[in-house]
């Protein structure tokens, strides 16, 4: 079997990763020649900027800066970079809010500050699952299980918070748009919880739900949706393909033997990658053969091909596949 | 994050705590009335009603420094006294422990079995003392009621709210070194073989549905690991088979207990410093729980024995005594010799004017009130 990967240079970040769900974001900045990525470590977001020759690399640390307080001791769940037509933001996600940077994490752009009960509630409270969705929408996922549809204009930081999506009842983990480039999805977006519930949707000025797809009992901790199959990793190890506006089963993969924290998917070849508590980080082929030239959500095959694995230090807990085969290991 | 974590963590490094005094009483062959009587102190402390109360609500973690006051205080809610370093090796040694315990476990609900285990041996301590028997029962009741409805996203958020408390701690521990579960950089070892967890299929296959739900292909691949099926699931009641041995008494054999501190890394950026030198005079590192803990009656001590030395540590570098003092109220110069170890615990250069005032109140406690 040939391999469909090779491993790069190394990159060495400041601080060590959190014990978070897809905990690495990247953002290629082609006409600089750049790739970013963001790690978090506790309450600090640790950027690094990579020159695509290899031979330059620049690190910042950005603090979580809440509302007017300077520094924050609350925790960031997650940061990532949101890719719109017009401009790329960062988004940070904490136990108070969600702030939004711009690209480079130099200036704070909006802040939503989360209702936080003045003393602690059993049902902790954070917000968690980031996506960028069609031209102007990110939506952020709240442990309440509340989606929150952000309307962000095409410069500035009038940003609105327009629509509130409550489907689910656990805390959001995971959401994941649309990522393979075609108009013709009907799908944009796909939200995931702890009970292991799929949502999918499709934007507009309201969002609209296409299709709730139940879990089993297990959380599901990481998800993507690629040509309008949703793929799906859970607590158990296991990833699941469903096609997203039906949610028929397409294939189950008993992919880890421990807790799947973070998933990619170059979408242009249909690699999938999966990184798991078990310290392995597995590389998928994933190949859409329509029975009929329609392009129809129904009659369409899924076929997952195991490819290599890659072990890892476990102190990776989350995985980068930019846009083709190559990918690099961080460490 | 989680805010049901803490009465996990403070119950779990307790019972490491415990291990590691029962195991080094015993090997210094310490008077068994004595030795018992120190763990009764600590176990009937630990699980104080009011105290309990207190951990038990929902709350953020405590910072790694208010933490350690709080052991502190428990440590010394005996006769028996620690020097700072003694401490500082008991607590290195506690916080690995469950560090590895907490990375180990094979899912994330897995933590609760290893809690139990730990109530299990603290339960064996005190069997033959009904009034702490039934608050050790009393602290499973609120265990069980609290912790077996969660669900295992509710677990991993307080898994991952621990791991996050013990991030970039990497000290060696000589017995987890020697079994080979960790590395010499401090880094623990992660097996890829051994059953799977419970609820979980181990790695290999790959199936494909159609349409209409009927199998239509399956796939094996080669998983690179050495998985084997899930045990049986360990008991979430108050009396049964945890089935895992993860917070089971690692010190029970006579080894001896060491640590090495970690040198520098070769990578000294990535490790941040935090101090958690305790300050237990200073007005704002007393929390709740250690003005909790710090507030509760001391045993009255008994009027016959002189203090004798323990050595708890044997390493090789220096040997770190525990002195255990019986304090007589009316004892002038034990009083004295108490103020004297009591301040090895104050940084140096404190000048906290509220400092002497917290003297007299720890002070007064040890006296017996």
């Amino acid at each position: 079997m040939a391999k469909m990967y090779h491993k790069e240079k190394s990159i060495q970040i400041k601080s060590s990763a959190s014990a978070l769900y897809n905990n690495l974001s990247v953002l290629r900045i082609a006409p600089r020649c750049l790739t970013y990525f963001t790690v978090v470590h506790a309450n600090v977001v640790n950027m690094v900027s990579a020159s695509w020759d290899g031979l330059n690399y620049s690190h910042r640390q950005l603090q979580s800066k809440e509302g007017n307080v300077a520094t924050s001791s609350s925790l960031i769940m997650q940061a990532a970079w949101c890719v719109l037509p017009s401009r790329d933001l960062l988004v940070l996600t904490s136990q108070k809010g969600i702030q939004m940077y711009e690209s480079d994490g130099s200036i704070m752009v909006y802040w939503h500050a989360l209702d936080t009960p003045e003393t602690p509630t059993a049902q902790a409270v954070f917000a968690r699952g980031i996506a960028a969705v069609r031209d102007k929408y990110i939506c952020v996922g709240v442990s309440s299980g509340s989606v929150l549809v952000f309307d962000v204009p095409s410069k500035g930081s009038n940003i609105t918070l327009s629509e509130v999506l409550e489907e689910h009842t656990e805390p959001i983990t995971d959401m994941a748009s649309e990522c393979s480039g075609s108009m013709e999805c009907i799908a944009d977006l796909v939200s995931a919880d702890d009970s292991g519930t799929l949502c999918v949707w499709k934007s507009g000025g309201d969002f609209q739900l296409l299709n709730k797809i139940p879990g089993f009992d297990t959380s599901c901790s990481s998800v993507k949706l690629w040509k309008g199959t949703v793929i799906a990793g859970y607590g158990t190890g296991q990833i699941r393909l469903y096609e997203g506006v039906t949610g028929i089963l397409h294939a189950e993969v008993n992919a880890h033997a421990r807790w799947i924290y973070s998933l990619d998917i170059a979408p242009f070849t249909g690699l999938l990658l999966s990184a798991a508590e078990d310290s392995l980080v597995r590389v998928w082929h994933l190949t859409i053969s329509p029975e009929t030239n329609n392009v129809e959500v129904r009659g369409q095959k899924v076929w997952i091909q195991w490819l290599a694995k890659v072990f890892i230090p476990f102190e990776l807990f989350h995985i980068l596949s930019p846009y083709h085969h190559k990918f690099k290991c961080i460490y | 994050m989680s805010t049901r974590t803490l009465p996990l963590l403070f119950i779990n490094l307790g019972g490491e705590m415990l291990y590691i005094l029962d195991q080094r009483l015993r090997a210094q062959n310490i008077p068994s009335d004595k030795a018992k009587k120190v763990m009764n102190d600590i176990i009937t402390t630990m699980f104080n009603k009011k105290f309990l109360e207190e951990l038990f609500k929902p709350q953020e973690l405590y910072s790694k420094k208010a933490l350690r006051t709080v052991f502190d205080r428990l440590a010394h809610a005996s006769i028996m006294r620690l020097n700072q370093a003694s401490m500082d090796k008991l607590y290195d040694l506690m916080t690995m422990a469950f560090k590895y315990q907490v990375l180990l476990c094979p899912r994330p609900k897995d933590i609760l079995l290893v809690t139990f285990n730990h109530m299990d041996a603290i339960k064996d301590f005190v069997r033959d003392t009904p009034s702490i028997l039934s608050q050790v029962d009393e602290t499973y009741r609120q265990l069980l009621e609290i912790y077996t409805s969660l669900s295992g996203g509710e677990f991993q958020l307080i898994r991952q709210t621990l791991l996050i408390f013990f991030q970039d701690m990497h000290i060696r521990v000589s017995i987890f070194l020697k079994d080979k579960v960790q590395n010499s950089n401090g880094r623990f070892v992660l097996p890829t073989s051994g059953p799977v967890p419970y609820g979980t299929q181990t790695p290999g296959l790959i199936r494909m549905f159609s349409c209409s739900g009927e199998e239509i292909k399956r796939v094996q691949f080669r998983d690179g690991g050495n998985y084997t099926a899930a045990l049986r699931e360990g008991s979430f009641e108050l009396f049964g088979d945890r089935v895992t041995k993860l917070g089971t008494n690692m010190y029970s054999v006579s080894r001896p207990v060491e640590t090495h501190m970690s040198g520098t890394s070769k990578n000294s950026s990535q490790h941040t410093k935090v101090n958690t030198l305790p300050n237990p005079l200073a007005k704002e590192e007393l929390n709740l729980l250690a003005k909790l803990m710090g507030g509760l009656e001391v045993q009255k001590p008994s009027h016959t024995d002189s203090g004798f030395r323990v050595n708890l540590f044997a390493t090789d570098e220096e040997e770190e005594y525990v002195w255990v003092f019986f304090i007589h109220s009316s004892d002038k110069q034990a009083n004295a010799e108490l103020a004297k170890i009591m301040g090895e615990f104050t940084e140096a250069g404190d000048s906290s004017p509220s400092s002497s005032s917290k003297g007299d109140d720890l002070l007064a406690m040890m006296d017996g009130l």
